[in-house]
C-alpha cells in the first residue's frame, strides 16, 4: 500500500482509481423493481374487484423491506458487486409472488403465495447470510467432495418417501415439503467447478488419443463422470426428467469450458441422445410426455378434452401480443401445476408476447451478468463456478420456458423466482448470492491490482 | 479459458433466442388457431363473463341474467319463459344459443362491433361491451292471447302488421321453458335429454320451423292466380266447374264437404271452400302461373330469415295436372309454416305487397343508444292491387258468412278463410285445422293484424268446419288483443 511521505520525491500521491461501485443504481433499480411488483399486485385486484387489495401496503413493505435489507448487506460486504444482479431476482420474485397471487384468486382453498412469501423470505435472509458469511468464493473450493457428497444424499433422500404426481423428488417434513434436488444443482455446481479447476489440465492434455479424440485418463475423468451418470440415474429413478437435464446441460458446459475440447460436447450429446431416444421409447411416463409434445391436440381429437400442454398453449395464445391484462385471464384452465410447472402460461396470457419477451430478458440480463463475473474472474475456480451458476439459471429457464411453449418436451422444472415451491426460490436466492459474491470479487480484485499496479509504475518512477 | 467461457455465452443466448422465437411463434403467428380450436374455452367464458343483454317486449324484458358464480358465470332467467321460448330461442352454456339468442348473440353478448362508441377501439383495449339489448316487435296481449287460446293443445300462431311485416305473435304449443337450459349442471342435461326426447317436440318452433299442408287457406293464392291471371274476371260469374271434379288425366275423383259447388261462383266457392272449384282453377291458371303466384307470396323462399331462420314454404312446380289441382288446394307437395299463412292473409290486406317478416325492431346498446333498426321492405307484389280488394271482399263475406264466422268481430271489418288439411298414410290423421285472417278497425285506414293459426289435433271431423271452429276463436282472439291495443 502507498501512503504518502514514503517516497524522497514529494510527489504528490496519484489519485486510486476507483471503479464506480454503482450502489446507488442498484438502489435505484430496487425500488423500481418493488414498485413494479406493488404495481402488479394493485393491478390484479382492480381488474378482479375494481380495487386495490387489502394487503398492497403490506405487499409492498414486505417486498421493499427484503429488498432493502438486502441491499443493505450488499452495501457492508459486496460493496463491487454488479449492480443488476440483484434487482433482477427482486423482480423476477415480486412478480412470482404478484402471478400466484393472481391464481389463489382462483382457488380460494389453495392459496399459495403466503407460503411462498415465507419461502421468499427465507430465500433473501440466506442472501444475505451468503453475502455477509462468505468473504471470499475460493474458500469454496475446499468443499468439493463435501459438496458432491451432499448433492448425492440430497438426490438420494426422496427415494424414501412417497411420490407425489408420478414423481419420487419430494420429502415431507412437519407439513414442509422440500425438493432437495433444487439444493442439489447448487452443491454440484460447486463439485463440477471445484474438481475441473484442479484437474483440467488432466483432462486437457494427458491420456490416450483414440482416432479424433483424446482421452483423459480413467482416473481423471472417472470420478465426476461417476458422479455425473449417478446423480442422473437417480434422478430418472425418481422420474425427475428437467433435472437430469439440467445436470446433464451443466456438465458439458462446464466440462468444455474446462477443457475447451469440442468433442466431449459431441461426445456428450451424442450420448445423450442415445439415452434420451432409449428413454424417451421405453419409459412410458416420458414416452407420453414426447407424445404429448409431437401431439398436443391429439387428446383433443381423441374426445377427451385438451391435455395440459394445449391448455397452456391456448394460454399463451390468448394473450397475444399485449396479453389481457393481469386478472383478465383464464390461465386457471391448466388446472393442476398452473401455479409451479405452468406460471409462465399465465403471465404469456395476462403479460402477453411484450411482458413474456421481458420476463427472458431478465433471466438472459442474470446469466449474462453471471457470466461476465466469470469473464473478469482470474481464478478457473471462480470461473467455472460463475458460469456453472448460471448456466443453472440458464438451463432452468429454457427447460421449463420451452416445456410449456411446445419448444421441447415437458419436463418438470421450476422457473426460477417465478413458479410456487420453496425450495426452487430459496436456492435461486443462493445462486444469485454465489453470483453477488463472485462479481464482487471479480471487481474488487481488478480494482486491487490496478491499485497494485499503480504501485508498481510509481515504483519504476522512483527507480533511477 | 475466457473463449470457451464466451462460447458458453453464446449458447445461453442462442437458447434465449429459441424461447423468443417460439413464443413469438404462438402467441403472433399461430394464435388465432390456437383461440379458435373449439377446445378453447375461453370464448365460452367471456361469452357468459358479463351479464347478458335483454330481449324486450313491449317494452319489458323478457329476460334476466342471474350470477351463478361458476366459470360460466352468467345465467340466462326467462319470464314467462314457454310463452315466448318461440322467440327468445335458449342461450344455454352447453348447448349454445337458439332462435334470437342466436341470431342477435352478438348484440346480446357484447361482441358486436357495432356497440362500441369507437370503431376498433375494444380490439385495442381488449375490453368488452356490455350486452345490447333487442327490442321485439312482439304484441303481448296477442302472444299472450295465442298462447292462451292454443291451450294445451299442438299447434302454431303466427301475427303480422301487414302493412309493416313487423310480427306480432309467434307462439308454438307445447312450449318449454328455456330457463332450464341454462347453466352446467346436471339438470340442464336431464331437461336437453327429455326436451329432445319428447314425443310432441316442444322445442320444435312450429310457427316458423314445422311445414303443414295448407288446405283450404291456399286457396287464397289460388283465387289471387287466377284473379290476377284472368282467367276469373267476374267473382259472381259461374265457374264452369263439375262436381265432383275428376283430376285430369285420372280417374280419381275430387268432391266436396258442402252442397252447391257445381258450377259455383267464385264468390261462393270461396265462402263455402269448394275444393272442386278450386282444383279447376289451379288446372286453368296452369302450372307457372301458379308457380309464380305462391312465390309473389313468398313460396320456396330459401332465405327468409326474421332474423333467425324461417323453413321454406313449398309450391311444387314439377307437377302434372292431376297434382297440380290437388296442390291448387293446398294439399299433394304444398306445405307451408304458418308464419307463410300469415304473410299471405297480409297480402290480401294490405293491396297485394308482402312485406319482409321481421322480428326485431331495433337493437340498442345497454343504455339505450340506437345500434340497428329494422326497416320496412315490400318483398314481393303478390298480386295486383285490384286482386287484392276483390280478395278482401271474399275474405270478409266467409267470415260474415261463410265457413268463418267465429272469427267476426264487432267494429272491425275482419276477413278469413278457414282450411283443414288432410295428412298421414291414405288420410288418417287427425286433420289440421288451419285459419288464416286480417282485420281492420272500422275507424283505421289500414289493417292492424293478419294471422294464422293451425291447431294439430283439431277435434271436429268435418272438413273445413273444424278450421272455422277450432281455428278460427283463436285467430280472432289475437286480433281482439292487437286491435284492442
Amino acid at each position: 500500500m502507498l501512503s504518502p511521505g514514503t517516497t524522497a520525491q514529494a510527489d504528490p500521491p496519484a489519485p486510486v482509481v476507483r471503479l464506480p461501485r454503482r450502489r446507488g443504481i442498484e438502489f435505484t433499480l430496487l425500488v423500481v423493481a418493488v414498485l413494479l411488483s406493488v404495481y402488479g399486485y394493485c393491478g390484479v385486484g382492480l381488474a378482479r374487484t375494481g380495487a386495490v387489495p387489502p394487503g398492497a401496503a403490506g405487499y409492498g413493505a414486505g417486498l421493499g423491506v427484503l429488498a432493502l435489507l438486502a441491499h443493505l448487506a450488499v452495501r457492508l460486504r459486496a460493496p463491487c458487486a454488479d449492480p443488476l444482479l440483484l434487482p433482477i431476482a427482486v423482480l423476477l420474485n415480486g412478480l412470482g409472488l404478484v402471478l400466484i397471487y393472481r391464481l389463489d384468486l382462483e382457488t380460494p382453498a389453495d392459496r399459495a403465495a403466503p407460503t411462498q412469501l415465507v419461502w421468499s423470505t427465507l430465500g433473501v435472509g440466506l442472501f444475505i447470510a451468503v453475502v455477509v458469511l462468505l468473504r471470499d468464493h475460493r474458500v469454496l473450493q475446499r468443499y468439493t467432495y463435501v459438496s458432491v457428497v451432499t448433492a448425492l444424499a440430497l438426490l438420494v433422500l426422496p427415494i424414501f418417501f412417497p411420490s407425489v404426481n408420478g414423481a419420487r423428488i419430494w420429502i415431507r417434513i412437519a407439513g414442509f415439503s422440500i425438493q432437495p434436488g433444487e439444493f442439489a444443482k447448487v452443491m454440484l455446481a460447486l463439485f463440477f467447478a471445484g474438481y475441473l479447476a484442479a484437474n483440467r489440465n488432466a483432462l486437457a492434455y494427458t491420456g490416450r488419443r483414440v482416432w479424433l479424440l483424446q482421452l483423459p485418463t480413467g482416473r481423471v475423468l472417472g470420478p465426476i463422470l461417476a458422479v455425473w451418470l449417478l446423480s442422473v440415474g437417480v434422478l430418472v429413478l425418481e422420474r425427475d426428467l428437467g433435472t437430469s437435464l439440467l445436470f446433464f446441460g451443466l456438465f458439458v458446459i462446464l466440462l468444455y469450458v474446462a477443457t475447451g475440447r469440442t468433442g466431449w460436447i459431441a461426445v456428450g450429446l451424442l450420448l445423450a441422445a442415445c439415452g434420451a431416444f432409449a428413454v424417451g421409447w421405453l419409459e412410458p411416463h416420458v414416452h407420453s410426455r414426447v407424445e404429448d409434445w409431437l401431439h398436443p391436440f391429439a387428446s383433443i381429437e381423441a374426445g377427451r378434452g385438451p391435455n395440459q400442454l394445449a391448455q397452456s398453449l391456448f394460454a399463451f395464445a390468448a394473450g397475444g401480443i399485449l396479453g389481457t391484462g393481469l386478472g383478465a385471464g383464464h390461465s386457471i384452465l391448466i388446472g393442476f401445476a398452473v401455479k409451479s410447472d405452468f406460471i409462465l402460461a399465465t403471465a404469456g396470457e395476462e403479460l402477453g408476447l411484450a411482458g413474456l419477451s421481458a420476463i427472458f430478458i431478465l433471466y438472459g440480463l442474470l446469466v449474462e451478468r453471471g457470466i461476465r463475473a466469470g469473464l473478469v474472474l482470474r481464478d478457473p475456480f471462480g470461473r467455472l463456478l460463475a458460469v456453472g451458476l448460471a448456466s443453472i439459471v440458464a438451463l432452468q429457464v429454457f427447460v421449463i420456458a420451452g416445456g410449456v411453449t411446445g419448444l421441447i418436451p415437458l419436463t418438470g422444472m421450476a422457473m426460477p423466482f417465478l413458479a410456487q415451491g420453496g425450495s426452487s426460490v430459496v436456492t435461486n436466492w443462493i445462486i444469485v448470492a454465489l453470483l453477488m459474491r463472485l462479481s464482487d470479487s471479480a471487481r474488487g480484485r481488478s480494482e486491487e491490482e490496478q491499485q497494485a499496479s499503480g504501485a508498481k509504475q510509481r515504483g519504476a518512477e522512483v527507480a533511477p | 479459458m475466457t473463449r470457451y467461457i464466451r462460447h458458453a455465452a453464446a449458447f445461453c443466448a442462442l437458447l434465449l433466442l429459441a424461447l423468443l422465437v417460439n413464443a413469438t411463434r404462438i402467441q403472433l403467428v399461430q394464435a388465432r388457431a390456437y383461440d379458435e380450436n373449439p377446445a378453447n374455452r375461453r370464448h365460452t367464458i367471456a361469452r357468459y363473463g358479463q351479464p347478458r343483454g335483454d330481449i324486450l317486449v313491449g317494452g319489458r324484458a323478457v329476460t334476466g341474467s342471474r350470477d351463478s358464480g361458476e366459470q360460466f358465470r352468467y345465467e340466462r332467467t326467462y319470464r314467462d319463459g314457454p310463452l315466448y321460448a318461440p322467440v327468445t330461442g335458449f342461450a344455454s352454456q352447453v348447448y349454445g344459443t337458439s332462435l334470437l339468442e342466436g341470431a342477435a348473440d352478438g348484440v346480446l353478448a357484447g361482441t358486436d362491433p357495432a356497440l362500441s362508441l369507437l370503431p376498433l377501439w375494444n380490439d385495442l383495449a381488449r375490453a368488452r361491451n356490455p350486452g345490447g339489448q333487442v327490442v321485439t316487435t312482439l304484441d303481448a296481449a296477442a302472444q299472450r292471447a295465442a298462447y292462451a287460446g292454443l291451450g294445451a293443445r299442438r299447434g302454431a300462431v303466427a301475427a303480422l302488421e301487414p302493412s309493416t311485416g313487423r310480427i306480432l305473435a309467434l307462439v308454438s304449443t307445447p312450449s318449454y321453458d328455456p330457463g332450464e337450459l341454462s347453466g352446467t349442471d346436471s339438470a340442464v342435461a336431464r331437461a336437453w335429454a327429455r326436451l329432445n326426447g319428447a314425443a310432441d317436440k316442444p322445442m320444435l318452433n312450429r310457427a316458423i320451423r314445422q311445414t303443414y299442408p295448407p288446405g283450404s287457406t291456399f286457396k287464397v293464392v289460388t283465387a289471387a292466380a287466377a284473379l290476377d291471371a284472368g282467367v276469373v274476371r267476374d267473382p259472381d260469374a259461374p265457374t264452369e266447374s263439375p262436381d265432383p271434379y275428376r283430376l285430369p288425366g285420372s280417374s280419381t275423383r275430387l268432391t266436396n264437404e258442402v252442397e252447391g259447388c257445381a258450377d259455383a261462383s267464385l264468390r261462393y266457392a270461396f265462402q263455402w271452400s269448394c275444393n272442386t272449384v278450386f282444383a279447376g282453377l289451379g288446372v286453368a291458371v296452369g302450372r307457372d302461373a301458379m308457380r309464380t303466384t305462391a312465390a309473389g307470396f313468398g313460396f320456396n323462399d330459401r332465405g327468409l330469415g326474421i332474423p333467425f331462420r324461417v323453413s321454406p314454404s313449398t309450391f311444387d312446380a314439377r307437377v302434372d295436372r292431376a297434382q297440380l289441382a290437388l296442390s291448387s288446394i293446398g294439399q299433394y307437395n304444398t306445405r307451408a309454416t304458418p308464419l307463410q299463412m300469415a304473410m299471405v292473409a297480409a297480402a290480401v290486406a294490405d293491396q297485394g305487397s308482402v312485406r319482409t317478416p321481421h322480428l326485431v325492431e331495433r337493437t340498442t346498446t345497454a343504455d339505450g343508444d340506437l345500434v340497428s333498426a329494422t326497416g320496412q321492405h315490400t318483398l314481393h307484389r303478390a298480386m295486383n292491387p285490384a286482386t287484392a280488394v276483390r280478395l278482401r271482399e271474399l275474405m270478409t263475406d266467409v267470415v260474415e258468412k261463410g265457413t268463418g264466422t267465429n272469427a267476426a268481430i264487432p267494429g272491425a271489418t275482419v276477413g278469413g278463410k278457414s282450411g283443414t288439411a288432410q295428412h298421414g298414410i291414405h288420410n288418417s290423421g287427425t286433420p289440421y285445422a288451419w285459419f288464416i285472417s286480417w282485420a281492420q278497425a272500422d275507424d283505421s285506414m289500414t289493417p292492424a293484424v293478419a294471422v294464422a293459426v293451425v291447431v294439430e289435433d283439431a277435434a271436429a271431423d268435418r272438413g273445413d268446419i273444424s278450421g272455422g271452429g277450432d281455428a278460427a276463436p283463436i285467430a280472432r282472439a289475437v286480433m281482439e288483443a292487437v286491435l284492442d291495443r
